[in-house]
């Protein structure tokens, strides 16, 4: 072949290539949308920090205050209590966000008087995009309160034997617009317990869940299985029992409602670990509720 | 050997002067869908919208991520992008049209310009033509779109619950506001 004829050959390769890029003007974005997909941090995977009794692997949005007031109502199978309805154990609690992996709350039970702080950390957080990483991996640090009056007055009693710590990890993922799932190993750490045949360390892990019903309703499961503390009176008959606690989210805008049956009382982590009453076999639970409701308290601009 | 550098040359500096295009990654598209009495207000802005529109043509085009879009409440941000514009399944609102009046603009001398568009707006799955007036005012070089409009949440199937009716409006006035640059290529 040729030179000329080379050049000719190319001189009509860059002319079909000139007309290519006209034939492609027509969609002129592709010109600068160029930018490959950001690191998106996964939301909404579940529509509240508590899965029900349990923190879950959302994280409060940097900025935002849930305010939460929660009730659980007496056992519905105790008779002439309008199905558990005439008795109420509370717990009222303020969370912050802080970060889109840091967040902070505290409350306030009725139950033992008791008093609640935790941090929750996420190394991790589910994300797509550049760098994209499949699950929520978080750390929650808490420390409960007992304010009740000293039981025993004889003896010299310890501050610190108000006190219990947890620690927890949550892994989850959500893994459809629908279905999220979480396990959530779990240490409680009683610095006093009532008898020396109880453990002072308590080891559980939580499995918890979501399976949404629609934009606004999702159905939510919760379970602790306690590995060491569950405890039996003399007469071998079991003294507390794993809570298990099922429900429903409803989202209206300004508040999510969280309405369930659980056979547990306690609403922090020592209460509901270590002192869940009810059975399930007999049908031992309660109706409850937590209310939450977000509000902005630090403002972008 | 040199003839053919000089056409390759030649053809290159014309496609140039061909495709006068503007644009930018920065464009300002806002909008507020606040009900009448609504306590507070239902409105978001997005700050990195793409624009770009093609001088000899009259095409305008522009795309918008919804998860760009800012909220005075992140609470507000979350609901927009689960509830109703669906931001993990729909993630981005087009809209591609020509500007119908094209010749009488003259982007090469400042002054502002009225300017009639006429497209289609892909959003939440759903496409709707639209068509508006606006202005493109030319200055310094850069060109700037300014363009308000309405938006009927029912033409893209994004359903404003009772429960929040008081709240949200059935539709949201949109406000364009980009200042584009000259696209280099």
């Amino acid at each position: 072949m040729k030179y000329s004829n080379l050049y000719f050959l190319g001189i009509l390769l860059m002319l079909l290539v000139s007309t290519g890029v006209k034939a492609q003007d027509k969609d002129l974005l592709d010109l600068v949308d160029t930018d490959k997909p950001k690191k998106e941090v996964v939301k909404n995977a579940f529509k509240s920090i508590r899965v029900i009794n349990g923190h879950s692997m959302e994280f409060l949005s940097p900025g935002t205050m849930d305010f939460r007031i929660l009730h659980r109502f007496g056992q519905m199978n105790i008779p002439n209590t309008f199905g558990g309805f005439d008795q109420a154990s509370m717990r009222i609690g303020l969370d912050f966000g802080v970060t889109r992996y840091l967040q902070f709350g505290f409350g306030r039970s009725t139950f033992k008087k008791e008093y609640d702080g935790y941090i929750k950390l996420a190394p991790v957080r589910q994300s797509t995009g550049h760098h994209a990483f499949p699950a929520t991996i978080a750390l929650v640090g808490g420390i409960t309160l007992n304010s009740l009056p000293y039981a025993d007055l004889t003896i010299h009693n310890y501050f610190s034997s108000r006190l219990a710590y947890y620690g927890q990890m949550i892994i989850g993922r959500k893994f459809s617009e629908g279905i999220t799932l979480q396990v959530t190993p779990t240490i409680v750490h009683n610095n006093i317990v009532p008898l020396a045949s109880q453990p002072n360390d308590i080891y559980a892990v939580g499995f918890g869940g979501r399976l949404k019903m629609s934009k606004r309703t999702a159905f939510t499961w919760d379970y602790f299985y306690v590995i060491n503390g569950l405890q039996k009176d003399a007469n071998n008959v079991p003294l507390n029992y794993n809570p298990l606690s099922i429900g429903v989210d409803i989202e209206t805008g300004g508040h999510v409602f969280q309405l369930h049956v659980s056979n547990s009382a306690g609403m922090n982590e020592r209460a509901f670990i270590t002192e869940t009453t009810g059975n399930w076999e007999k049908f031992d639970v309660r109706f409850g509720f937590n209310l939450s409701r977000i509000f902005q308290i630090s403002h972008k601009k | 050997m040199k003839l053919s550098i000089l056409l390759v040359a030649a053809l290159s500096i014309v496609s140039v002067s061909n495709a006068q295009k503007f644009f930018t990654k920065t464009g300002k598209i806002s909008f507020d869908a606040t009900a009448p009495k609504s306590p507070e207000n239902i409105d978001g802005v997005n700050k990195n919208s793409i624009c770009v529109i093609d001088t000899k043509t009259g095409d305008i085009q522009f795309s918008v991520l919804m998860k760009g879009f800012e909220f005075e409440r992140a609470l507000m941000m979350e609901h927009f992008n689960e509830n109703y514009v669906e931001s993990d399944k729909f993630n981005k609102t087009t809209f591609k049209g020509t500007i119908t009046n094209n010749e009488s603009i003259n982007y090469s001398k400042d002054g502002v310009y009225p300017a009639k568009v006429k497209g289609k707006l892909d959003m939440h799955g759903q496409s709707k033509d639209l068509e508006t007036e606006g202005k493109i005012i030319v200055k310094a070089g850069k060109v700037e779109v300014s363009a308000n409009f309405i938006a009927q949440f029912d033409d893209f199937k994004i359903v404003i619950p009772q429960l929040v009716a008081d709240k949200v409006a059935k539709f949201a006035k949109i406000v364009v506001d980009c200042t584009l640059d000259p696209l280099a290529k």
